[in-house]
């Protein structure tokens, strides 16, 4: 093994969740239910955005290229981001007949900012130094992301029925995948017997108790545990979305290799 | 270290007064507690800077204008420095860092900032920055920048906005 391979392995993993989902996040600008929610979402993905730059940042630190090519050049087997972040945000495009799906977003936004307050609770403890600090910056804001999202998911699952079976289908749904976001795939035993992050099983277990007293608020329960129904994307498996995003995303950074500044 | 490094250490920290946010012109970097070490070797200046929100789109344009202010404000004097500007995230700036002067300076333009004694999980206690009075309501937690948020005083009936709290 490479020196610090899983190190690096752990970093793509939060530098491409981060990276994706903000994508996702931003692919809904003009599209949400109102402006004041316009103005909150883009705030928040730009935010999101800005903790993918840290993390790739601290891949460039540790000699992987420049941290533009890291983002915008590799192929999506190299990618290590949950398959749950990168699904469509529903049918249709962002230019043509965006169909997009407001509770499954809601809810995907919720799970992920839930995991991610747990994961940089972990992270704030690294034994890499670098990785520790870029967290500590990070929780400050992500405490509005998660404050934020927490205030939608309760207020639609108590709203009306439509709403109620809405979020239940999306919670149902998204289970399913939500596995993959919390493994730390291959490398994981290796992650955490370096004291990178804890192990998956520790994160897993917080991330169940804690999500648990949101559910119970809204009077919700879910016996399984997250599945991995479509694969491990922290082994670089993936679904066609990741390609139209990845595309998308880096459409013109390609177009123009030679441009000086960003 | 020599009185001469001192010297110049100061003469760019005033210089720095001169780098504005990009979006609120009457305050400096400094006052908004960004800056948070300058250090000099032999030809470079080092200039250690805090980013308030990491994906805050100013902190390029931020960085070019501390590298031009400087250069320019040292030609005058002859220097060969080179400027040095990297952003870090140690310590991680907080609102605690805005200065009493940045504070006026916000207020002044229709910006509250929380109380310098503001810690995380606290009650934000918010006064309108036009009429003093905490009869607000928050319309929006997110403002048009990642550092702001949008509020409304029911007094004055003024909208403004608020610096976040960051601890």
């Amino acid at each position: 093994m490479k020196k610090n391979e899983s190190l690096r392995e752990l970093l793509y993993q939060l530098a491409d969740d981060n990276f994706i989902h903000a994508f996702r996040g931003s692919e809904w600008l003009g599209l949400v239910p109102h402006i004041e929610e316009d103005v909150a979402y883009s705030s928040i993905s730009q935010d999101t955005m800005g903790h993918a730059y840290m993390f790739y940042q601290l891949l460039e630190d540790l000699g992987e290229g420049n941290l533009n090519q890291i983002a915008h050049g590799r192929k999506p087997e190299q990618f290590r981001n949950a398959i749950i972040l990168e699904e469509k945000n529903g049918p249709g495009s962002y230019l043509e007949k965006p169909d997009y799906d407001w509770a499954f977003t809601v809810v995907r936004n919720l799970l992920y900012s839930h995991f991610k307050t747990i994961q940089l609770e972990s992270l704030k403890q690294s034994s890499y130094e670098p990785l520790s600090i870029v967290s500590r910056k990070i929780q400050s804001e992500q405490y509005y992301h998660l404050m934020h999202w927490e205030t939608w998911f309760t207020q639609l699952m108590l709203s009306t029925e439509v709403a109620r079976t809405k979020m239940e289908d999306a919670i149902k749904r998204i289970w399913k995948d939500l596995g993959g976001l919390i493994s730390l795939g291959n490398y994981g035993d290796e992650i955490s017997a370096n004291q990178y992050i804890d192990s998956e099983q520790k994160l897993e277990t917080r991330f169940l108790e804690s999500i648990e007293k949101v559910f119970k608020k809204v009077e919700f329960t879910i016996d399984e545990n997250p599945g991995m129904l479509r694969g491990n994307g922290r082994n670089g498996e993936h679904t066609e979305d990741l390609k139209q995003a990845i595309e998308t995303l880096s459409e013109v950074y390609l177009s123009d290799l030679e441009a000086a500044s960003w | 270290m020599p009185s001469k490094t001192i010297a110049l250490k100061k003469e760019i920290m005033d210089i720095l007064q001169n780098v504005k946010d990009p979006e609120i012109k009457p305050i400096s970097i400094v006052e908004l507690g960004m800056v948070e070490d300058i250090e000099i070797t032999e030809n470079t200046i080092h200039v250690k800077l805090l980013p308030t929100f990491t994906g805050c789109p100013a902190l390029d344009l931020i960085k070019e204008n501390i590298k031009n202010e400087v250069k320019d404000a040292l030609s005058s004097l002859d220097n060969k420095f080179h400027v040095d500007v990297k952003y870090c995230y140690h310590p991680p700036w907080t609102t605690k860092r805005i200065s009493k002067e940045g504070r006026k300076k916000l207020k002044k333009f229709g910006i509250a900032t929380p109380s310098p004694d503001h810690n995380p999980g606290d009650p934000w206690e918010i006064e309108c920055p036009y009429c003093n009075s905490t009869n607000i309501t928050m319309e929006n937690i997110f403002g048009p920048a990642a550092c702001r948020s949008i509020l409304y005083c029911r007094q004055c009936r003024n909208p403004f906005e608020a610096m976040k709290p960051i601890a």
